[in-house]
């Protein structure tokens, strides 16, 4: 029963690809149902960027269905929920007007509420489910606020009309409009520092939810940023794109910084989202500020660079939570010190994980390499734009991006190194067995995606651009020349890539030294002994490095940040303090936005309501006096 | 295209026999300034093949990841030959993507080399995978920087458009913006290349090693590939150094004579840029580990004041 569920969603998933490529390759359609509910009925249009978003969440589900096929087989849990939810995110991008976008977001918010309630068994995953609750309404009244307030100034319900009306608003007018949906979007997509609920919520869930809501549903904040930026409101001042830009600087290095000390393997994979995210904030805050200059080329480059980033990140993040899953599955624990030696266990997931990890570091020539690589140059262009502070956040975003993938790779050598190599640190991890053929597939699937989109460039981009320049602003080339089969070719010899090249020379470069070694006569006998140490009678596991001591030197470079604690708790001996029964040390780090800014307005609001609790008696008559007033106190102001 | 290719081979024939001399000479120059005789320049050579004749002794916890690293590191710094431009301005792979795409190449075997370094299970090889990481993650920022402040007089970041604008106008060679982009540049090649103040690659002691604490396992015809690939890094990042801010005599043709001329140039200023790598080597102490990133930001700084400077000064 539950095997059918994940088919028919693979099925799905398989029709919002095909749809969403149509949609991208320029077919427009229109569905419209206007007597289903009220307030201008249900209206679902197919654009470019609407059909790359759903192609987008196909893209994902696909994958994830096929792998839970195997994961989750064993309960109908959950099952209906894994539907609405897919079929509601692909309604998100397709939706044309406040109703229908309205009932679309709060669905998805709903469904992947229950998917995160799905082990509720236990506390962490209610608590998670909480807290996404809260920040996800939170983020749903910015957006009803903003979406409600256009509509009041433009007279309409429907997005095109707002298309039409929007740039005769007034300055004030539409900022505000950006102000609230930009909080209200950037709130679903992660953004720091409304991310609070993204580290708990994803790993709380089965992963191959986890794997759909990193890969797929954060996009959709990313989607309402991009569509409300520069498709409703048309583009604005310089502040939207300098504010997106930095917003993405925050999110890519604070979100690798959290990652770095990370030791629960899908709580790691959730700051990486973050990060990510971040990092497609780069680029599309660049495409803006480029637009805003009325350079249309380069607005171009800078959006397609944060459309690529968005499948790429798609791809290996999916990947990667499906392999987390085929490890907790395996072993039962998602603490990366408990876990290690995997790679002789596993090799499928393994190897498959490597990939993911090589593509997430942007090791060429992977597709993560080819989508920074692409925001590296669109921003390294930035001195076209002649206003030096606008090229100083340009500065900034190129210096964030370069700490933010040289920390990633650090990140990922922990990932990778401490869960899948040296030796089992539990008894749960040296048992570990194999994935079985469904969640292989589905890892594969993704493999071989990363694989294309790293190599295929020259065939992605000119298909990305063509969404992108619609939203590029004027000057913009409505088919930019973008090099041949083999390069792919920056506007004026600024720079160019060839990800085929780079593979074949790679290929090449790893078969020479094997046919040099021969011909040099090189020894070819090798001998197993164990690791040497120094003397030492036997190599336990609790020899091997641990993730904690891993993540030390970033901890002690960046204390000013993780600003860590020390705790120190030894119990001694009654009889004497010269011998000691326990001893334990802790080294947390704490999180400065919950300190300074979360825990005040929590603890505001609970003031709040501990005032108000004070009319609240518990007296009907009371009430029904209350009532009265607010009747009276309402037909005076009427 | 046969030109091309012939200009390929070439190149990676420089690279890859010229590396271990460097290192030689090095290790010569340093032992005279410090009043030692030292080995001959070509000690490097005769190490190699002496690595290549033993047997490889492997842990028996590794896995493939260890076998397969020395290779994968080898190919990467081969490709790295193919794009930087060390005899002539527009290397056969010059057109594959560029700065970016080296600073990505040597990442590459970074990555695989900090894995190798923990598969082995031994404490040694953990503690040097994440110091290794850790320097290299820092120093990232400062070589985009770099590059950047250069990219943005020469309005390209092929590396060949670089060299050609600075072959065409010369005095940007001495402009404040241009020093100050090579002294940052200069400081990053210690810390990625593993030299002193950063590293030390002549010491085995536990508490002070980086790269040599990740490469501890290897032995045979791997640790040879990865001694070798070391070599080669340097050679790249001195290469760098020379042709992107001294291009002279690196030439657009690709005829025999001028590529001649180009490789004596080279290995003039090669020479020149190995002796001032000795000076520093000689003559600093090795610094705490959690100095080094006092270094490394010091150098992120000499970046930002040369891309700001351009910014100012145009």
């Amino acid at each position: 029963m539950a095997r059918l569920g994940y088919a028919l969603a693979a099925l799905v998933g398989l029709a919002a690809t095909a749809l969403g490529v149509a949609g991208m390759l320029g077919r427009a359609g229109t569905l419209a149902v206007p007597w289903l509910v009220p307030l201008g009925g249900l209206e679902l249009t197919l654009d470019p960027l609407g059909g790359f978003f759903l192609a987008l969440v196909g893209f994902v589900a696909v994958p994830a269905s096929v792998y839970a096929i195997g994961y989750a087989a064993g309960s109908t849990r959950g099952v209906l929920a894994y539907l609405v939810f897919i079929v509601s995110m692909c309604a998100v991008p397709l939706a044309a007007n406040v109703m229908t976008f309205a009932i679309a977001w709060e669905l998805m918010s709903l469904a992947s509420y229950f998917l995160v309630l799905q082990e509720r068994e236990r506390r962490e995953a209610v608590d998670a489910a909480w807290v996404y609750a809260v920040m996800t309404h939170a983020g749903l009244a910015c957006l009803l606020a903003g979406m409600l307030l256009l509509a009041a100034w433009t007279g309409s319900v429907r997005f095109a009309d707002w298309r039409a009306a929007a740039p005769a608003l007034s300055a004030g007018a539409r900022d505000l409009a950006f102000l609230l949906l930009a909080v209200g979007f950037a709130g679903k997509a992660g953004v720091i520092p409304l991310h609070v609920w993204l580290p708990l919520a994803h790993p709380a869930a089965p992963s191959h939810v986890s794997a759909l809501m990193s890969g797929v549903m954060i996009k959709l904040g990313v989607y309402g940023l991009v569509r409300a930026g520069t498709d409703w409101l048309g583009g604005g001042p310089a502040w939207w794109g300098t504010a997106v830009l930095l917003a993405g600087v925050v999110s890519a290095v604070v979100g690798v910084l959290y990652a770095l000390v990370e030791h629960d393997l899908k709580r790691l994979l959730a700051f990486h989202s973050i990060e990510n995210v971040g990092i497609i904030l780069i680029g599309v805050g660049a495409g803006m500020l480029y637009r805003h200059a009325g350079l249309g080329e380069l607005a171009l480059l800078g959006l397609a660079a944060g459309l690529y980033h968005t499948v790429n990140h798609a791809a290996f993040k999916g990947l990667l939570f499906l392999g987390a899953g085929a490890v907790v599955h395996a072993t039962g624990t998602r603490d990366m010190e408990r876990l290690g030696g995997l790679v002789k266990r596993m090799p499928w997931t393994a190897a498959c994980f490597l990939v993911g990890a090589a593509a997430i570091a942007a090791l060429p020539p992977l597709n993560g390499f080819v989508s920074e690589w692409l925001t590296f140059v669109a921003l390294l262009q930035n001195t076209r734009v002649a206003a030096p502070a606008l090229n100083l956040v340009f500065a900034l975003g190129i210096a964030g991006l370069a700490l933010t993938s040289g920390l990633a790779m650090a990140c990922f050598v922990k990932a990778y190194g401490i869960t899948f190599l040296a030796l089992p640190r539990s008894e749960a991890a040296g048992r570990a067995r194999e994935a079985g053929a469904a969640m292989r597939a589905g890892m594969l699937l993704l493999v071989a995606a990363c694989v294309a989109l790293g190599l295929g460039p020259t065939v992605v981009l000119p298909r990305l651009a063509a969404v992108a320049a619609p939203l590029a602003g004027p000057g913009a080339p409505a088919r930019p020349g973008l090099g041949d089969w083999l390069t792919v070719q920056v506007p004026g010899d600024f720079a160019s890539l060839s990800t085929l090249a780079i593979a074949a020379a790679l290929a090449l470069g790893l078969a020479a030294p094997l046919v040099a070694l021969r011909l040099a006569g090189a020894s070819r006998r090798r001998r197993l002994y164990e690791t040497w140490g120094c003397g030492r009678m036997l190599q336990t596991a609790r020899m091997a490095y641990t993730a904690t001591a891993f993540a030390n030197p970033f901890k002690r470079v960046f204390d000013f940040f993780y600003r860590p604690v020390k705790r120190l708790d030894i119990e001694f001996h009654p009889a004497s303090r010269l011998f000691v029964e326990r001893i334990e040390y802790a080294n947390p780090t704490r999180s400065i936005f919950e300190d300074w800014l979360y825990r005040p307005v929590l603890d505001a609001l609970h003031a709040a309501a501990r005032h108000a609790r004070a009319i609240q008696s518990g007296s009907a008559n009371l009430y029904l006096a209350y009532i009265l007033v607010a009747l009276l106190v309402l037909l005076v102001l009427a | 295209m046969t030109g091309t290719v012939a200009i390929g081979l070439l190149q990676i024939l420089v690279v890859a026999l010229g590396a271990p001399l460097l290192v030689g000479v090095l290790r010569t120059l340093e032992a005279r300034l410090v009043g030692r005789r030292g080995p001959t320049p070509w000690q490097p050579y005769a190490d190699l093949r002496k690595l290549l004749g033993k047997d490889a002794v492997v842990s028996e916890t590794a896995s493939w990841v260890f076998r397969a690293t020395p290779y994968v590191l080898a190919a990467s710094m081969l490709v790295t030959a193919l794009v930087v431009p060390v005899l002539v301005t527009r290397p056969p792979l010059g057109f594959a993507g560029n700065i970016v795409l080296l600073m990505y190449l040597f990442m590459l075997g970074t990555f695989f080399l900090a894995l190798a370094g923990l598969d082995t299970g031994s404490a040694f090889g953990g503690m040097g995978s994440s110091r290794e990481v850790a320097v290299a993650a820092l120093a990232e920022p400062t070589v985009i920087l770099a590059v950047f402040a250069l990219a943005l007089r020469a309005g390209t970041i092929n590396l060949g458009g670089v060299v050609e604008r600075v072959e065409r106008e010369p005095w940007l060679a001495a402009n404040p913006a241009h020093l100050l982009a090579f002294a940052a540049f200069f400081i990053v090649m210690l810390a990625e290349a593993g030299r002193l103040p950063v590293d030390n690659p002549a010491t085995h002691l536990e508490l002070t090693m980086i790269h040599e604490a990740m490469v501890l396992e290897y032995s045979g015809r791997y640790l040879a590939l990865v001694e070798w690939a070391s070599a080669m890094k340097l050679f790249v990042f001195l290469t760098l150094l020379a042709n992107l801010f001294f291009p002279w005599g690196v030439t657009s043709l690709a005829d025999p004579v001028p590529v001649a001329l180009g490789l004596l140039a080279l290995a003039g200023k090669l020479a020149v840029l190995t002796a001032l790598l000795a000076l520093v080597e000689t003559s600093v102490a090795k610094l705490r580990l959690f100095r080094v990133p006092e270094l490394l930001s010091g150098s992120f700084a000499l970046a930002l004041l040369s891309v700001l400077a351009v910014f100012l000064l145009r």
